[in-house]
């Protein structure tokens, strides 16, 4: 324990300017000698796409290759790097300080796209997986706001992010793309990206027309009579799908253009976090939490009631939907099969192994879980048995989930470590 | 008149699917409603301990009639799977119990159903893992006979079904309205607060519940292998469903309730099926589903004390 906090100590004046540095550092060693030296000495294959869990998993004799990878290329240098750079990160780290903190914020963020969009160049499953794993962030920052903040127990999600997924996907496929079903493009192909936000904003607020049926009835019921209404929900809109023939029924529907890029989706992540975080702190947000914990006593202190939960899970369903638009235009292909309840399990899961009523823990859940799902892939089958065990742990020991109720502050976040003893 | 008595035997050929249908769905959801009155909680892996009690099922006829089908006639071998595979598979719902809900008792609702939905993925890949992807085929344990009355087309199997759980139902209603146990139950449900007081341990009443649950499940199972002989590691997860749907349509912690409801929603299925296309079914069911619960927000038989959901 000594030696552990010690470490800590020793690291703690590094700001996060100066981590962000040393994971540059990195992603920049990974990126000119990852493949033709290190991993070629180590006698990997190629360079391993999420930590080398996957050459792990397989070949066990791969394991002591795999860390010498993961210290060469990331642990030695980051430490390093962040604790070398100090001496002018933390003046940098300053002078942003003293900066508006939207202006800071959008620095960081740019410095960490810069470097996420090295680390997933790499190779295109990387891709995959940090565009999958950030519209898991969406999604599950969403379903907070209903489960989470709002204390109901929605299994729609999959219903509305269907929903947001097919109308977007109509939409450009109608506008943009020469289809077999929607006939030639309407408009030419060059105005595609830059419309194609407009088309995901309108899968969201058809998703979140659809959230209705959903909400209206929770003005009288609540708890498990909810949770079965909005399940029946995701399932009329699943067989919905699946008896509308034009828009390829039970088959699916692919050839969705490629518009999902990596600094969309960032964007759009980004936006999301910012506009719910706003929200959930503002005072319809605070009216959500009344409502949630008693809400008698909120209506009695003016909290209209309808109105709050009318309009948590409308703005649930619309990052929904905006979330369903993304993943159909990432993956080019969509049936009405995949909004279903394994995808179900999978959102719950997230939201609840991060824990409620905090975007941090959301994204810590979206985050662990995707990574998690996909580097034990190899494991096949018995990956649904370490996950399950896993969440099963955490609700165990933390029945709130991992960081339940906390928020962290963006400005002590980015906030120069110079003087230690200040921050206490 | 022709079209008439036509529309009455299309009328009562669909009523006894339906009837059999209702069966399963009643019969798993009373498990569903009995653990909800005791603990409050649904316990989300039923479906898959249906699932698991089929796989028992499969595995305790099998071995059975492979023991003794020489020289023990059918109908006792078929008793003898019900009773070995309700035993053994009441165990599986005392290890949920154990392992899932207990400790969890003190903790917000959405955990412990999302643990029970985690336990039931863990069923359903152990039994992936330990049977294989074949599809297993439940044996028949009673030769099938068809019978026509009046144009109406029954088999032996069906009216055995029907009955069967018919009587599982009357045996269950019995053991909670006379038997002692029954009544720590139905005081449990009353206040789970006061009865432990008196002497009654919810560490015992609970996996009870669990156990007879599970019980009445694997004997759905059974019947389940005997109309559908084709054997699924996930085919508990749309029954299990649909059967919780059945639950909180006949009232939280209502066993009439849930039986009821259960008929109802085989009835809804079989009869949408027949009057639209099939690929519509479940949109009109569920929409009928969504109505009722709309206009009727505790369900046919349900508690009116409110319930706060914490989280």
């Amino acid at each position: 324990m000594g030696t552990i906090k010690k470490f800590k100590n020793y690291f703690s004046n590094i700001p996060m300017l100066g981590w962000l540095l040393g994971v540059f550092t990195a992603v920049l060693i990974e990126y000119y000698w990852g493949y033709d030296y290190i991993s070629y000495y180590l006698g990997l294959p190629k360079i391993p796409a999420l930590f080398g869990a996957l050459f792990m998993l397989k070949d066990p004799y791969m394991i002591p290759g795999v860390m010498g990878y993961n210290l060469i290329v990331y642990i030695i240098p980051i430490l390093l790097i962040a604790k070398i750079t100090t001496f002018f990160t933390n003046p940098t780290a300053f002078i942003l300080e003293k900066m508006p903190l939207w202006l800071s914020v959008i620095i960081h963020l740019i410095c960490f796209y810069g470097i996420l969009h090295l680390w997933a160049g790499i190779n295109d499953y990387r891709a995959l997986v940090v565009k999958l794993t950030m519209i898991s962030i969406i999604l599950t920052i969403s379903i907070n706001v209903i489960n989470g903040y709002q204390g109901e127990f929605s299994c729609s999600h999959p219903g509305f992010m269907a929903i947001g997924a097919y109308i977007s996907s109509v939409l450009t496929l109608l506008f943009f793309v020469d289809d077999k079903i929607f006939g030639a493009a309407l408009l030419p192909s060059y105005l595609g990206p830059w419309i194609f936000p407009l088309t995901l904003i309108a899968g969201g607020f058809a998703a979140s027309f659809g959230s209705l049926i959903v909400a209206i009835p929770s003005f009288r019921t609540r708890g498990d009579y909810l949770a079965i209404i909005s399940l029946a929900f995701m399932f009329i809109i699943k067989s919905a799908i699946e008896n509308i023939q034009f828009i390829g029924g039970a088959r699916g529907m692919g050839g969705q253009p490629d518009y999902a890029t990596l600094p969309v989706i960032f964007i759009w992540t980004m936006l999301c976090i910012w506009i719910i975080h706003n929200f959930v702190t503002s005072i319809m947000g605070k009216a959500l939490n009344a409502v949630r914990d008693d809400e008698a006593a909120s209506e009695s202190m003016t909290v209209k009631t309808r109105k709050t939960k009318m309009t948590a899970f409308m703005f649930g369903a619309f990052w929904a939907g905006i979330a369903g638009g993304l993943f159909a235009h990432v993956l080019s292909y969509i049936n009405p099969g995949t909004f279903s309840l394994t995808r179900l399990a999978e959102i719950l899961a997230m939201v609840y192994f991060g824990g409620l009523n905090s975007i941090v823990g959301s994204i810590v859940g979206a985050v662990s879980i995707s990574v998690l799902g996909e580097a034990l892939r190899p494991l096949e089958l018995y990956k649904w048995i370490i996950i399950p065990l896993i969440l099963i742990f955490v609700m165990i020991f933390r029945p709130y989930g991992l960081i339940s109720f906390k928020e962290i502050n963006a400005k002590r976040l980015l906030r120069s470590k110079n003087k230690k003893e200040e921050g206490v | 008149m022709e079209s008439l008595t036509e529309l009455f035997t299309y009328i009562l050929q669909n009523l006894i699917n339906a009837l059999q249908r209702g069966s399963f769905y009643a019969v798993i959801s009373i498990g569903y409603s009995m653990v909800y009155g005791v603990l409050m909680l649904f316990n989300f892996a039923h479906g898959d301990i249906f699932m698991v009690g089929t796989y028992i099922g499969f595995a305790i006829a099998t071995l059975f009639i492979a023991l003794f089908a020489g020289f023990l006639p059918g109908p006792l071998i078929f008793v003898a799977t019900v009773i070995v595979t309700m035993f053994l598979a009441s165990w599986i719902g005392v290890f949920v119990e154990v392992a899932g809900y207990r400790p969890l008792r003190s903790a917000p609702r959405a955990s412990a159903a999302i643990t029970g939905l985690m336990i039931g993925i863990i069923f359903e890949t152990g039994i992936l893992i330990i049977v294989g992807a074949q599809r297993l085929k439940f044996p028949a344990l009673m030769e099938t006979v068809s019978y026509n009355v009046g144009g109406v087309y029954f088999t032996n199997v069906k009216i055995m079904i029907i009955v069967i759980s018919l009587l599982l139902m009357l045996a269950l209603h019995g053991f909670i309205q006379k038997s002692k146990w029954g009544m720590a139950m139905r005081a449990m449900s009353y206040d789970f607060l006061a009865v432990p007081l008196m002497g009654v341990s919810i560490n015992i009443i609970a996996p009870l519940t669990f156990a007879v649950g599970a019980g009445l499940a694997s004997v759905a199972g059974i019947l389940y292998g005997q109309a559908y002989p084709i054997l699924d590691p996930y085919m508990g997860v749309l029954l299990g469903w649909k059967a919780f749907v059945a639950a909180i349509l006949g009232g939280r912690g209502s066993i009439k309730g849930a039986a009821l409801a259960g008929y109802l929603l085989g009835f809804i299925e079989i009869f949408v099926a027949t009057i639209f296309p099939s690929t519509l079914r479940d949109l009109i069911a569920y929409s009928i589903i969504i109505l009722i619960l709309t206009y009727k927000p505790r369900g046919f038989f349900g508690m009116e004390h409110s319930t706060k959901l914490r989280l």
